[in-house]
């Protein structure tokens, strides 16, 4: 017997929940050590990039407020009242995982549980720190939940969380790139011209690169190199290579365990090989924001195709 | 309470009855802190397992459980043999009816029930009368609710033919018993439960409208993880192997019922459902429901899909109907009913209105038409206004009320902070009727009263639950112990 | 009389429905004065449709149309036979007993006022105090036919400057049955060859000794030769031309055309 639709709906949008709620918590806390614990303070506009990267911005000026670390933190942590805040993510998440409760394993259910008591009844993170303290708990039981997942069963129940889980990591890759490569490019300037350094870093913290970027590249920090880390090498889980990598991947397993395949296997597969093909240096060249552009609404498109090839509906 | 209830291990003795000499050298020997501590480890486990309560709108923190007891109760095997037969009788006696009620209607013509009690019962849906469930079955599932007074006196306090819950803390109850205690099991020998999901599924598939196959397609559908009783549709669900359907998760094509899974639609054969006839179906019940299976009923009536319980089924377990249950039973078995109702007295009689209301200190008097003990007097406890209230109630409106003795239930030792006492309880055994016949689980549901002296047994009000043990007899010679186990106690009857 | 019915009912939706799921009952049965010579239900895209009864013996047909749809029209046409006996129904498909259509439903319970109104006509013969139920009404009331309020009671009907058809036969039923009348909403046609927004609406019930009777309180008589009944049941819900279901985002908006004539 087939899966319900339903279930493997909930299933696929609890795998992206969870990694949406990851990702914010990282950008948020990279955010953080960029504007108040750098040596050289970035300032609201950190704040306002990390509007722009979770697509918020305008959601968050819509209420007259005015962008400021406090308010942004908050916004995108506990404010329950829009649904790109983390808190919201977890309850979206829950939700999801509660339908399917009998599919997930008590270890599973237990992270996700507990991502989302982590916000119950809290005000609010008072500061900097206590933001810090916030998310690296959310991430905590994040890392809890990928574990548990893979110490599941292989069948359908695990491969359509983590294939959520790659449609939502790759769009959050290209957004945050978008983003911040744009914030970067101070007008008139080229690529890889003078490196703001906290900058790039941030971006590394936020796709948990840091270390990876030191052992690929030895030449230190330079634009071209994250650029290249976050687009093509597919040894890093967050580059859009490896999720485009990741997705066929799993496609592969459920068409071979449940029969089903078409549209989204084909989209997935297209698009793997042209990003094998693909080098960041004729990107950046022939203009990164386009091919970003470019990049998520076909991801989008992936998104729309795995839904009717399993009747999502 | 005039009389001494009757307790289930003692009788009305000092000692324990001789059967049941181990059970009560069982709580001698062990020592109520070892009792206390098994109680809680299977309370732990039951929280661990989720099989709680959820209150609506709180987080998983207040969930709650249904508090547990260890002391087994215990029924021997002639008592059992005997309620057996009175349980498979009533169960016959409200398929019988239902199929009567909704078709040729014999009943009324004999004038055995008043038409009005029918016709003016808002349980009686209009919108099923005709239909034929496939197999003529349409009360597969019933918990009958009984209380106890004597070794043999057993009361029906309320038949269950609708969704009836409660059978998976039945079988998890037996679960953490054979753990916990297991040199109980060596000590008597206990029918099995735990075959209960595989005798579900054979009824299920019993009903299968004709032709659908061998392997019909079998489904539990639920509310939803919000329902108090998910836990239990997702138990059923799971134990028995089939899926577990939303009604967003079904689609009526053709009257026929699909599924909606990745690989497309599925027919669907046989839904062992747990919500409401409202929510069933928004083009024949509740309109202004968004919820339910647009075009259920139709498949229903095209005989494409068999519903467990059928629709409808809240004729036959109406507190209106059950006092004349005696003659329904009557009616359509040819014979006495074996298992008696509570006394009961119609109000709408005069000459029952003259008892009750000479009388209203001794009695429980309910509203037919009431829910959730609203509207509900119980005389030995009410106050003067509240007794000069319903008096004034009973005589403006008598048709609407009727009224019972207060009952002494039974006892069984229980254990309270003060160590093993005798609390009150009342036992909800499990009846399935498939294409083939009736049968009665040898187990159910005991529920007892935690309170001192408290008849109240309802888990929203401090009642727990116990495991209910069905003794065997001794095994034929020859006979070996496994296969006794497996057909023990399991009492059938053919043809329905 | 012989009178031709013509009757459109259009759905027009904001967004394209994936499923749509309709019970109709738009086909009149047979009675001692009513004989159909003729009816087509059609439908203007693929669907499958099953032909039933339900517990009232009325006529259904469920419409099973798969998406995306964005406008459906069901356009039903024919020609009935009609006799006029006074009002009085006969030979129909009556499973269920008069006693039945005592109950209240949440369309039919009546408040303070229309308890009243009905104790203010009590008294006489059965058929004259309905008689007076039915012309009080007629005098009462402004009828109009105008957007329908989906799910109006008999009271908010009763409590309105001016009443529908089915407002108007809600009230009746619900005032028949304070007065201990099994009474019922009938859903149909009645012949002044003008065009309406609406199907017709009246009411029946039961006489001892004469058996179910019709009354249109719109007109303040008891229904004649000019009517064609389609179905029968506690209330409108229950005997509701179309009751549907759809699968699929936005609003709806829905358009009838109705047209009976003698031929």
């Amino acid at each position: 017997m087939q899966m319900l639709s339903r279930t493997a709906s909930s299933l696929y949008w609890l795998g992206r929940y969870v990694e949406r709620a990851d990702f914010i918590g990282r950008l948020v806390e990279a955010t953080v050590r960029l504007d108040v614990l750098s040596p050289r303070p970035a300032g609201d506009a950190a704040w306002a990039s990390a509007l722009a990267v979770t697509d918020t911005d305008a959601a968050f000026a819509a209420n007259g407020r005015t962008v400021g670390p406090q308010e942004v933190a908050r916004f995108l942590t506990i404010d329950g009242c829009h649904p790109g805040s983390i808190v919201r993510c977890l309850d979206m998440a829950r939700n999801n995982a509660r339908a399917v409760r009998t599919a997930l394993t008590r270890e599973a259910w237990t992270a996700i549980n507990r991502a989302w008591l982590i916000f119950d009844k809290r005000a609010g993170p008072a500061g900097p720190m206590a933001t810090l303290n916030l998310v690296e708990a959310v991430q905590t039981e994040a890392r809890g939940f990928e574990g548990a997942i893979h110490r599941m069963l292989r069948n359908q129940t695990t491969w359509f969380i983590r294939l959520g889980q790659a449609v939502e990591r790759a769009d959050n890759t290209a957004r945050l790139l978008d983003v911040k490569y744009h914030l970067l490019l101070p007008a008139g300037e080229r690529v890889g011209g003078v490196v703001d350094r906290d900058q790039w870093t941030t971006i590394l913290q936020t796709v948990s690169a840091v270390t990876a970027y030191r052992w690929l590249y030895s030449e230190g920090l330079r634009p071209a190199n994250v650029i290249d880390l976050l687009i093509a090498r597919s040894e890093l889980p967050r580059s859009l290579a490896a999720s485009c990598e990741e997705a066929v991947d799993i496609l592969n397993l459920l068409a071979k365990r449940t029969g089903l395949h078409g549209e989204a296997d084909r989209m997935a597969r297209m698009r793997q090989a042209r990003m094998a093909k693909t080098k960041s240096g004729e990107v950046i060249a022939s203009g990164l924001h386009e091919f970003l552009k470019a990049f998520i609404e076909e991801n989008a498109q992936m998104h729309f195709a795995i839904g009717r090839q399993f009747k999502f509906g | 309470m005039g009389q001494r209830a009757f307790d289930e291990v003692r009788g009305q003795g000092a000692t324990a009855r001789p059967e049941l000499h181990a059970l009560e050298r069982w709580i001698a020997e062990t020592p109520p802190g070892e009792l206390k501590r098994r109680q809680q480890s299977a309370e732990a486990t039951f929280r661990q397992l989720g099989i709680t309560f959820a209150v609506y709108g709180e987080s998983d923190a207040s969930e709650r459980i249904i508090p547990f007891d260890i002391v087994p109760r215990v029924f021997l095997p002639g008592e059992w043999a005997r309620l057996s037969e009175g349980l498979v009788q009533r169960v016959e006696a409200i398929n019988a009816f239902l199929k009567d009620i909704y078709g040729p209607r014999r009943i009324l013509a004999e004038g055995v029930l008043p038409a009005d009690l029918i016709f003016g019962n808002p349980q009686f849906r209009p919108e099923i009368a005709g239909l034929r469930p496939p197999h003529d079955v349409w009360a597969h599932i019933c918990g009958i609710d009984l209380v106890r007074t004597g070794p043999d006196d057993f009361f029906v306090l309320e038949d269950n033919a609708r969704t009836p819950s409660g059978v998976s803390y039945m079988l998890e109850n037996r679960e953490a018993m054979l753990r916990l205690c297991p040199e109980l099991f060596r000590n008597f020998r206990v029918a099995a439960v735990d075959s209960y999901p595989d005798r579900l599924l054979e009824t299920m598939r019993s009903v299968a409208p004709h032709g659908r196959g061998v392997n019909p397609v079998c489904v539990v559908l639920t509310p939803g993880h919000y329902n108090s009783a998910y836990y239990e549709h997702s138990f059923l669900a799971d134990s028995m192997g089939v899926e577990l359907v939303e009604a967003a998760d079904l689609v009526v094509d053709d009257d026929k019922v699909f599924m909606r899974t990745i690989g497309g639609l599925v027919q669907v054969d046989v839904i062992y459902r747990r919500v409401d006839d409202d929510f069933l179906d928004p083009l024949v019940f509740r309109p202004d429901s968004m919820l339910g299976v647009p075009g259920l009923i139709a498949a229903f009536a095209a005989g494409n899909v068999a519903i467990l319980n059928a629709p409808g089924n809240g004729i036959a377990d109406d507190k209106a109907i059950y006092s004349y249950m005696p003659e329904i039973v009557r009616f359509y078995s040819g014979g006495e009913a074996k298992l008696p109702n509570v006394e009961t007295w119609r109000c709408r009689e005069p000459e029952a209105l003259r008892y009750t209301l000479d009388h209203l200190e001794q009695l429980v008097v309910k509203l037919v038409d009431g829910s959730g003990g609203y509207g509900m007097l119980v005389g030995p406890t009410a106050s003067r206004a509240e007794i000069e209230a319903f008096r004034a109630a009973l005589i403006a409106e008598p048709h609407r009320y009727i009224a019972q003795p207060t009952l002494a239930l039974s006892t069984v030792p229980t254990l309270s902070d003060a160590g093993l006492a005798p609390r009150h309880v009342d036992f909800r055994p499990f009846v399935l009727t498939g294409a083939n016949g009736v049968q009665v689980v040898p187990g159910g549901l005991t529920r007892v009263a935690l309170k001192e002296g408290s008849l109240v047994v309802n888990s929203s009000q401090g009642g727990g639950t116990k495991d209910s043990f069905v003794l065997m007899d001794e095994p034929e010679p020859g006979q070996s112990q496994s296969q006794s186990q497996s057909a023990g106690g399991m009492s059938q009857s053919q043809g329905s | 009389m012989r009178l031709a019915i013509d009757h459109r009912t259009t759905y027009r939706f904001s967004e394209p429905q994936r499923r749509l799921t309709q019970l109709l009952r738009l086909h009149p049965g047979d009675t001692s004065n009513q004989t159909v010579a003729g009816w087509h239900v059609h439908v203007d895209c693929d669907a499958r449709m099953r032909h039933g009864r339900d517990g009232f013996g009325n006529h259904t047909t469920m419409l099973y149309v798969d998406g995306p749809v964005r406008e459906i029209e069901i356009a039903v046409s024919g020609e009935v036979m009609t006799s006029d006996a006074g009002g009085v129904v006969r030979g129909g498909a009556e499973p269920l007993p008069p006693a039945l259509f005592l109950r209240f439903t949440p369309l039919t319970t009546p408040d303070d006022a229309i308890r009243a109104f009905a104790e203010g006509v009590r008294g006489g013969t059965a058929i004259e105090q309905l008689h007076r139920l039915n012309v009080a009404l007629f005098e009462r009331a402004t009828v109009k036919e105008m957007r329908l309020v989906p799910r109006r009671t008999a009271a908010q009907a009763f409590a309105a400057d001016a009443v529908t058809p089915r407002g108007m036969a809600h009230i009746f039923v619900a005032a028949a049955r304070v007065l201990g009348v099994p009474a019922r909403y009938v859903s149909g046609y009645r012949s002044d060859g003008a065009h309406h927004s609406m199907p017709h609406g009246w009411a029946e019930a039961w006489v001892d000794d004469l058996g179910w009777i019709g009354f249109d309180a719109t007109a303040g008589l008891s229904c004649d030769d000019h009517y064609v009944r389609v179905a029968a049941a506690l209330d409108h819900a229950g005997a509701a031309p179309v009751a549907g279901s759809r699968l699929g985002e936005g609003t709806e908006r829905m358009d009838v055309d109705v047209v009976a004539r003698e031929s």
